[in-house]
């Protein structure tokens, strides 16, 4: 004899079970440069991977469990392949993909016992920066239009505060590298994390520079390279913080030299108003959720 | 060379499907209970055209065929005679690598039905085809075998091998058998830079598939047979790529002096061969002032010499 569950009750216990599934994995960043748009995870495993290509300009990013988001990750690629050989190469876009995500992820939320603990996010590169876009998707298939950034998974909030600090428009490649590890680094619960190793990295951009597909993989050397170019950015920072520190100590002056970067970038994070919380499920405006 | 035919289809003259779902509608198949939105879930195998012959069979070349449709009689040989076909392709593998070239012109019968049509194509990073045969269904066979190739690499996570692909692609010229038998004939013609062995590769078709390798070159198309006899005696091996496009230039040529269907260069109009290399540093497919400095270069060559260069009589040495 079944018990009687609200809808409520059990909407919540199932919200509270994959919050909980993805709160254990450790996060992952999506941000823009100038050049395209970057996604960084840690990651040990060379072969499992949490940042993929999915087309030409759209990448796909995912935390939570494995085989669940390599699910979604195939589907959207079996979406955008079958959209684009059926109509033509530029008709797949980073929305369609993402309203197709949410409505799959709503759909599992809402129908099956177990929903799938995974937070996914869709970036696209435009013609040019301001064309760019990065969708997050959550377990229960809520989707918001990202302004720039983005943190997801495990420790999100304080990821994502670091990563506000450091983000503005228009920052290089090695800039935005240094910004996605200073967020990945940030302290949780008070507890300072151990330095990131090329090794645990999985680096990944979406380079504008390119044509035809755009996804590309950093690895091994090329990682390692910008790891440095950080390092030593950090370390001149560092330096003229210091200096700056021991001028004003000297003179007692009320003017610091801070060469921390001004937060110059839109000041919404991912969570704040102004981001398109929308259900996803209704937002099909133009774009059919489906592909035919 | 292996089998293409993976056992996994019930009737192996018909690879693409079987006759349900003529509607052109999607098939929602899927998990039971998970909406429409799950036709795309838990899938097996990496494969683009396996998964369209479950989902939606009628998006596969070849599946449009007219194995119902044209009359056998006079009605149908003329639909198919009027139907462009597309004419000579040349391939010549190089110093780590293979060139791939093919004339401009597609026929209609005795017409003339395109100028300036393309015939070469980027398969994937380290490979490229080339088709000779009815246009809209080469057309067709290619997108879908690009698809195919890159699908494969975004599922998996790596590329298929240069045999896998070769497999691959006769699989998918045999699911064209029924239109085949009717006269819509597609025959590619494949190449591949091979990464283990450092070196071009080629790989040509019948119509039911194939792959058959061909060693150091290879010509499909109306004006193969002048073709191949012009490379026979302008080929050596190992030649330097630029050596090798030249060699296919004058190939393209040769067959155009002596088909009416191959189209030579140009001059008037600015239409040269397309020509495309693919080496260690990938898929390349040379500007238009490249190949029409090339083509120059054959075309001056042949005001003094119309028959082109000479080999030389006896064997040296």
């Amino acid at each position: 004899m079944p018990f009687y569950v609200s809808p409520e009750q059990s909407m919540r216990d199932k919200a509270d079970y994959a919050r909980k599934g993805i709160a254990r994995g450790r996060s992952c960043v999506a941000l823009k440069y100038a050049g395209g748009i970057l996604m960084v995870a840690p990651n040990p495993s060379r072969a499992l991977h949490k940042i993929s290509e999915i087309y030409d300009r759209i990448a796909f990013a995912a935390v939570g469990r494995y085989n669940e988001y390599e699910n979604l990750r195939k589907a959207g690629v079996t979406y955008a392949d079958i959209t684009g050989y059926q109509y033509d190469r530029v008709d797949v876009t980073a929305r369609g993909i993402a309203n197709w995500y949410a409505q799959a992820l709503g759909t599992i939320f809402t129908e099956s016992n177990k929903p799938f603990e995974v937070e996914i996010v869709v970036a696209e590169i435009g013609r040019q920066s301001s064309d760019d876009q990065i969708y997050r998707i959550t377990f229960d298939g809520s989707v918001s239009d990202e302004p720039g950034f983005v943190a997801f998974g495990g420790q999100a909030d304080q990821v994502s505060t670091v990563l506000k600090e450091r983000y503005r428009d228009g920052l290089s490649l090695a800039e935005a590298f240094g910004a996605a590890l200073a967020a990945l680094a940030a302290p949780s619960n008070g507890e300072q994390r151990p330095d990131v190793v090329a090794a645990q990295l999985e680096v990944a951009v979406l380079d504008r520079a390119r044509d035809h597909r755009t996804f590309r993989r950093i690895r091994a050397a090329r990682l390692e390279e910008l790891i440095g170019e950080v390092r030593a950015a950090d370390q001149k920072a560092a330096e003229a913080a210091k200096a700056a520190e021991e001028a004003e100590a000297a003179e007692a002056a009320q003017t610091p030299a801070e060469p921390e970067p001004a937060d110059s970038g839109p000041s919404v994070g991912p969570d704040a108003a102004g981001t398109d919380r929308g259900s996803g499920l209704d937002d099909g405006g133009d774009t059919p959720s489906s592909p035919l | 060379m292996g089998s293409y035919f993976d056992g996994s289809q019930s009737d192996p003259f018909r690879p693409f499907g079987g006759e349900d779902g003529g509607s052109g509608r999607m098939r929602g198949a899927g998990v039971p209970g998970s909406g429409p939105a799950a036709g795309f879930m838990d899938r097996q195998g990496s494969s683009f055209a396996d998964f369209l012959a479950s989902y939606s069979p009628d998006l596969l070349p070849g599946r449009m065929a007219p194995s119902s449709g044209v009359p056998a009689g006079d009605a149908g040989g003329q639909v198919l005679r009027d139907l462009p076909h597309a004419t000579t392709i040349v391939a010549a593998t190089c110093e780590h690598g293979v060139v791939l070239a093919g004339d401009r012109r597609a026929t209609s019968g005795s017409m003339i039905a395109k100028r300036d049509v393309d015939k070469v194509f980027r398969s994937d990073e380290y490979s490229a085809i080339g088709y000779s045969g009815t246009g809209s269904m080469g057309m067709d066979v290619i997108r879908a075998f690009q698809v195919e190739l890159e699908h494969y690499e975004k599922m998996e996570g790596r590329s298929l091998s240069l045999e896998g692909k070769a497999n691959r692609l006769a699989w998918m010229v045999r699911g064209n058998l029924a239109a085949a038998m009717q006269g819509f004939i597609v025959v590619p013609l494949f190449v591949g830079y091979d990464e283990d062995a450092d070196r071009g590769r080629i790989f040509s078709y019948d119509p039911l598939g194939g792959p058959y390798e061909e060693h150091r070159f290879y010509s499909i198309g109306s004006g193969s047979v002048f073709a191949r006899g012009s490379l026979k005696k302008l080929f050596s091996d190992d030649m330097p790529a630029r050596d090798a496009v030249l060699a296919c230039v004058q190939a393209l040529y040769d067959a155009a002096d002596d088909d009416s269907a191959t189209g030579g260069p140009d001059l008037t109009r600015r239409i040269f061969p397309v020509i495309a290399t693919v080496t260690a540093d990938g898929y390349r497919r040379l500007s238009e002032a490249e190949s029409e400095d090339y083509a120059e270069q054959v075309v001056q060559g042949r005001m003094s010499a119309p028959d082109g260069p000479q080999a030389p009589l006896r064997n040296a040495g």
